[in-house]
């Protein structure tokens, strides 16, 4: 039945879907981005189930206000000349008191880096009360806690930055709790302090760690994470009356496979 | 085993840049032995068994025959093993000074100078004063330190007797506090050192609430041995102090105090007893 095309229906294959295909046929992205968010999930999922995306969300928020703040931020324990405190205090002050909206953009890192922290824990717990880190995900529950240490290792090193006297302490005893550990106790600590005490040094590697190492790895787990959450699926709750394991029905073979850039059978098997 | 052996190796290097030269040349030997063990071993499948060939027979019958072929070594998995083996030594070129310029700044050239503290007539006798002074000016106020110091007046011996305490907590290093009123307008300021007098013959710390008396024995809270001693030695009559010795317990007060005296540890560690085993080389003793 071969309707006539409207006006709009050409212009829309023309710029968008046209140039998606031309994508798709050389990266299959546009395939991918439909296996990953176009997933069959059980009907009886709940906003339990939205707390890993509420994390996300509080994580990608941290990255975009830490992006902006390192904008203004000076990582240096030498004094400012102008007003005779550290630089990097000052720079915060800077941020807090002068810079257009800095207030805000520093609130909402302080109080998210809190938030994200909570989530992540809430996030855990849903997982753990309705037994989704069961087989097989086994393996993305232990990502899951490398997250987590991640996420925490980005509070304890972002604290010490606003370089006040709580900033200071609170790292002088959370280093000293690391010089504890037994046999190489002593030698995390003078690493982490830049020496036998936090000397100048210890403020950039700490602001480095804080941005870019730390980060780096979140990011990368965060990834596994999310691939691994699109590939096994979630979990029904278990209250749910709905039997697990249920044959997917039986799909026609897609254009892709007919024009042989998949083996047919075996796109969307997973 | 042998990449256990590598890691070993790689370590003591890693550790002998900062303790000593024999060290470091030992974990040199380990690393190279037992990483030319662990290449062997890996590539022994892409290598493939040695071929055995069997002395040559030479007979006319011989020549003429078929000639079978030799167990070859081909060219593709030579470049393969080479490609993977240069890989891996570029691999390690770039990383190990990387992974020495992130480590080693930390345990190197981290002694700290001897401090002048001034003349003796600011030390009044059996009271403490609180000195602060920068223990590295070139590092600026981020290494300001705080250090009690009490003269004791003259010991049995006839040589002057001072008690310095680091302000240091010896849990986990938050800045103990004099238990009394500091004399602010009584401030004496020599140079980037300041001295304060203060009417306190006890310390608490503000964080977890350690307590210590006067000879920096702990007296309640969570510390875990006596607060940090100077060592000092008295020039032109003048206070000089010097590095820092942990202690156990002192007996005693004042000039007739006995200091059971250890080489200086992180705070939070015991110095002495069996819990001391758990931490038998402190980076700062082998560094300064």
């Amino acid at each position: 039945m071969a309707r006539k095309k409207t006006k709009r229906a050409e212009i829309v294959e023309l710029t968008v879907l046209k140039p998606l295909d031309w994508v798709d046929e050389r990266t299959a992205f546009v395939r991918g981005t439909k296996w990953f968010l176009f997933r069959n999930v059980p009907r009886d999922i709940s906003w339990a189930q939205t707390l890993g995306f509420g994390t996300l969300i509080a994580f990608t928020s941290q990255v975009l206000t830490g992006v902006i703040l390192a904008m203004y931020y000076q990582p240096s324990s030498g004094i400012d000349p102008l007003t005779g405190k550290p630089a990097a205090y000052t720079s915060i002050e800077h941020i807090t008191n002068e810079v257009t909206l800095g207030w805000l953009v520093r609130g909402m890192h302080r109080w998210g880096a809190s938030v994200f922290v909570i989530l992540m824990f809430l996030h855990m717990g849903r997982v753990f009360l309705f037994g989704a880190y069961k087989y097989p995900r086994e393996l993305n529950w232990i990502v899951g806690v490398l997250i987590l240490l991640t996420g925490m290792l980005m509070g304890f090193t972002g604290y010490l930055l606003p370089w006040d006297q709580t900033a200071y302490w609170a790292t002088v005893v959370g280093i000293n709790l690391n010089g504890t550990a037994p046999f190489a106790g002593p030698w995390l600590a003078q690493w982490l302090a830049g020496g036998p005490e936090i000397g100048s040094d210890a403020l950039a590697k700490w602001y480095a760690l804080h941005m870019l190492l730390i980060p780096g790895a979140l990011i990368a787990l965060i990834i596994v994470h999310l691939y691994l959450v699109a590939r096994l699926g979630v979990v029904s709750p278990p209250w749910s009356k709905e039997g697990a394991g249920r044959e997917r029905p039986a799909r026609a073979p897609s254009a892709a496979a007919r024009a042989g850039l998949t083996r047919a059978g075996t796109e969307g098997s997973d | 085993m042998w990449p256990i052996g590598f890691a070993i190796g790689v370590a003591f290097l890693l550790l002998g840049l900062v303790i000593s030269w024999w060290i470091a040349l030992t974990g040199a030997i380990l690393g190279v032995v037992f990483g030319l063990l662990w290449a062997r071993d890996v590539t022994r499948e892409v290598r493939g068994d040695v071929p055995q060939i069997a002395p040559e027979r030479r007979t006319a019958a011989a020549l003429d025959g078929p000639e079978e072929p030799l167990p070859a070594y081909t060219r593709s998995r030579f470049l393969e093993a080479s490609l993977i083996g240069l890989s891996a030594a570029l691999g390690g070129i770039l990383t190990l000074p990387v992974l020495g310029f992130m480590v080693l700044p930390s345990f190197t050239d981290v002694e700290e100078d001897e401090v002048d503290l001034g003349p003796l007539e600011n030390f009044p006798e059996g009271e403490y004063v609180i000195a602060t002074y920068l223990s590295n000016p070139e590092q600026g106020e981020v290494s300001r330190r705080t250090a009690f110091v009490r003269n004791n007046g003259f010991a049995e011996s006839g040589l002057p007797s001072f008690t310095i305490l680091y302000s240091r907590c010896v849990h986990l290093g938050c800045p103990v506090q004099p238990n009394g009123p500091i004399d602010e307008n009584a401030m004496t300021t020599i140079g980037d050192v300041e001295l304060r007098p203060v009417l306190a013959q006890s310390f608490g710390c503000p964080c977890h609430g350690g307590q210590y008396n006067s000879e920096g024995n702990r007296t309640a809270g969570p510390p875990v041995r006596s607060m940090d001693r100077y060592r000092f030695s008295i020039r032109n009559n003048r206070l000089i102090i010097h590095d820092l010795y942990a202690v156990g317990n002192v007996t005693g007060t004042g000039a007739n105090a006995t200091i059971h005296a250890y080489p200086w540890s992180v705070p939070g560690t015991h110095v002495d007893g069996i819990s001391a085993w758990l931490y038998p080389i402190v980076p700062s003793q082998v560094t300064s």
